[in-house]
């Protein structure tokens, strides 16, 4: 076995049995294959006549069409950023166009575009946001209840807690707000206590700076 | 479906449907049935986009949608199919055929119907009545009554059909919002397919009579507005199915023409129309005719006495492509068209055509040999081939390594030894048709390519030459003296002007030579499913 491996034309049988004889095997390759290969036979010329010219026609003209329908779906970020003139008569010719209303019965329900949504969101917005700080707020609150009822004096009956709670509601009001003022703040992005207008690590580095330019 | 189809999909949807539409489409084509999220979150496209891009699908029939397999309640996924984009490509001959049946009207109607996916009958009636009398001269105009017998009888000869209802559209007017994400059950689809055939609710319901051209101008603008047809939420679609049984029987009776002659076609014809109602689609042959039914079925002006008819069908009969077929001896002879063998004897001559064609003549009498003898040893077909050996042998590796030919070892021990094995040529049609297939859909991918390639290397100048008509036009409109016209033609310069011609002759050839290649393809994927089917 070990020599058979090494041989370079060591075929384990005859090749002449394959009816490959002596100066019969195709040359060796060398390299890929090229991309654009000599073919030897040259393709036949397409079909010529009136049909064909006619289907060439309708297909340019099916082509042309359905890039103006409204089917034809822009990717939105192709804007240049210099408006060319023609893009104008473009638009123009684009708005003419119908816009394509589906029958909304034939698609499932989610693909609706919600077009409203956008020009409603910012009400739609706070409102989200209300009721989701009030949401905590009651948390809280009921968590307080609930500290309070812990720590204090559990022998206590319902309706102490119960009128404690009607206070407590007022307390809240005025808590909600105070809430607010700290959003508001906090919307700013900024704490006005960790202004930091580099004064207090300017004199040091100044220092430096002149010692350094001395040299 | 394959890697080729798949790039030619998207081709084709990105030409048609615009880059966005492509890039989901090939993804739920790549990926199987997802989900609105899924799509979303793995094409990286904004919601809306999406969305209108499934709209736009679903619209073309290019995408089906399903609620959820796993769970009742789980969300709606959509799927694409290969079979159904790659339908585009072959648009052009559906309209073609519409014209020859059914002239001007049958084409705008198809090809108004193939532009929107769907449409109502009352809605696709006036919009090609607008647009055959805009075409018309002045003072005349297109009755809509005319158009809309054209669609019935469309609908008549099955080439349109209702699209499958919405599952829940039979509930839709009880309560819309009480069924969330009503989707088409595509199992349901075998069931609405014959529907709409039957049923001609459109035509009855066309009230409106004719309007005047310049109204129609006008009321172009206006015609989205709401006028009731009784129509309303049946929608039609192209059975492209049909159109396909239409083109194989053409298929058929030109074969036949170019093999023996006129007059056996036009009897080949008569066969097939006369069996068109009563042969499923699906069905191996048509089914059996006597001489007698033929006889009195042809066309008189064709000519042909009744012994010259006898004589034909036996000529027919004994013809090696084996288009027609004896079924008994009653009634003077029962005969049959023998549909899938006529098609598989068709996708054998193509196979042939395209070995002569790249490989020769003599590659393609070897070829022709191994279909015929099945399988033949090497030294067999040296002899048979009468080909010099040498020659030979290149020929047939060649052929080996393109995959047309494949080589079958039958060892006469178990070890396999070469000198005692023989090794034996075949052709085996089904997978070589295949294989050419795929090669199909890849030759129309890259002439698509090579399409926008050429249009993009000079856009420039198909913009400025675009430019400079709309500005003609406009001057003309506004009529402008002639050499302020001839001042604004001559902007684009004589080269300019050589460079355009030789552009639209190359974009021209490469549209036609998608056309061409398609009509083998059509040939070959009829071949590829009789066999499926049979």
């Amino acid at each position: 076995m070990a020599g058979k491996g090494r041989g370079v034309a060591a075929f384990t049988f005859n090749i002449e049995a394959l009816g490959i004889g002596r100066g019969s095997m195709p040359e060796a390759r060398v390299g890929p294959t090229p991309l654009f290969p000599n073919t030897d036979f040259k393709p036949v010329p397409l079909k010529a006549g009136e049909d064909e010219d006619y289907m060439l026609a309708l297909k340019q003209e099916m082509r042309g069409t359905m890039q103006r329908l409204p089917h034809n779906i822009k990717p939105q970020t192709n804007k240049a950023e210099v408006e060319k003139y023609t893009e104008r008569y473009l638009k123009q010719t684009q708005m003419d166009d119908e816009e394509w209303a589906p029958d909304w019965n034939l698609f499932p329900k989610e693909l609706m575009p919600q077009k409203k949504k956008p020009r409603a969101k910012p009400g739609i917005k706070k409102k989200t946001v209300k009721i989701s700080r009030k949401d905590t707020e009651n948390i809280l609150s009921k968590l307080e209840e609930l500290a309070k009822k812990d720590e204090g004096n559990p022998e206590k009956s319902d309706d102490e807690t119960e009128k404690k709670t009607g206070n407590k509601d007022e307390e809240e009001e005025i808590e909600a707000e105070e809430y607010e003022e700290e959003d508001i703040e906090e919307d700013n992005d900024y704490i006005e206590s960790y202004f930091d207008n580099g004064e207090d690590f300017a004199p040091d580095s100044d220092e430096n700076m002149d010692g350094e330019a001395t040299y | 479906m394959t890697a080729q189809e798949v790039r030619l999909c998207g081709l084709l949807l990105q030409e048609h449907f615009g880059e966005v539409v492509a890039k989901v489409g090939t993804h739920l084509l790549k990926s199987g049935a997802q989900n609105l999220r899924t799509i979303i979150h793995e094409t990286g496209i904004s919601l809306d986009l999406v969305k209108k891009s499934l709209c736009v699908l679903v619209q073309h029939g290019t995408c089906v949608f399903s609620s959820g397999r796993k769970a009742p309640g789980s969300p709606t996924e959509y799927r694409t199919s290969c079979d159904r984009i790659l339908r585009i490509l072959r648009y052009p001959r559906y309209i073609y055929t519409a014209k020859t049946l059914y002239g001007d009207t049958g084409e705008l109607i198809i090809e108004e119907l193939l532009q929107r996916g769907d449409m109502t009958m009352s809605s696709t009636v006036k919009t090609v009545a607008d647009r055959l009398t805009q075409n018309m001269e002045e003072g005349r105009s297109m009755d809509y009554s005319e158009v809309s017998s054209a669609f019935s009888k469309l609908v008549e000869t099955h080439f349109l059909q209702r699209c499958p209802p919405m599952a829940g559209a039979g509930t839709k007017d009880s309560g819309t919002p009480a069924t969330p994400a009503t989707p088409a059950i595509p199992e349901s689809f075998p069931d609405c397919y014959r529907v709409p055939h039957v049923t001609l609710i459109g035509r009855g319901k066309r009230r409106l009579s004719n309007e005047d051209g310049e109204d129609q101008r006008n009321a172009k603008k206006t015609k989205m507005d709401s006028e009731t047809h009784g129509d309303e939420g049946i929608y039609w679609q192209v059975n492209f199915e049909r159109f396909h049984l239409h083109f194989r029987d053409q298929a058929i009776i030109s074969a036949v023409a170019n093999k023996l002659d006129q007059t056996s076609s036009e009897i080949v014809r008569t066969m097939l129309r006369m069996s068109e109602v009563t042969t499923s689609p699906t069905a191996t042959c048509t089914k059996p005719l006597s001489a007698n039914e033929i006889f009195r079925s042809l066309p008189s002006s064709y000519n042909i006495p009744r012994p010259i008819l006898d004589q034909y069908l036996t000529l027919l009969v004994d013809d090696p492509m084996e288009f027609v077929g004896k079924a008994g001896e009653s009634g003077g002879g029962m005969y049959v068209v023998n549909l899938h063998k006529a098609l598989a004897n068709l996708a054998r001559a193509t196979l042939e055509s395209v070995v002569q064609e790249r490989f020769g003549s003599r590659s393609a009498r070897i070829f022709r040999l191994l279909l015929r003898k099945r399988h033949l040893e090497q030294k067999q077909v040296e002899d048979f081939a009468m080909i010099p050996a040498k020659e030979a042998k290149d020929m047939l590796y060649t052929l080996l390594s393109q995959n047309l030919v494949q080589l079958q070892e039958i060892p006469k021990t178990p070890d396999y030894a070469p000198s005692r094995t023989f090794y034996l040529y075949t052709v085996n049609q089904l997978p070589t048709a295949r294989m050419l297939l795929q090669n199909c859909y890849k030759t129309v991918a890259n002439l698509i390519e090579r399409r926008l390639f050429e249009s993009k290397e000079s856009k420039r100048l198909l913009e400025k030459s675009q430019r400079i008509e709309a500005i003609l036009a406009s001057l003309q409109a506004s009529g402008a003296e002639p050499e302020q016209l001839t001042e604004v033609e001559e902007m684009i310069t004589a080269p300019e002007k050589q460079q355009l011609e030789a552009l639209r002759l190359h974009i021209n050839k490469l549209d036609s030579a998608e056309n061409q290649v398609d009509e083998t393809i059509f040939l070959l994927e009829s071949y590829v499913n009789s066999t499926a089917t049979s």
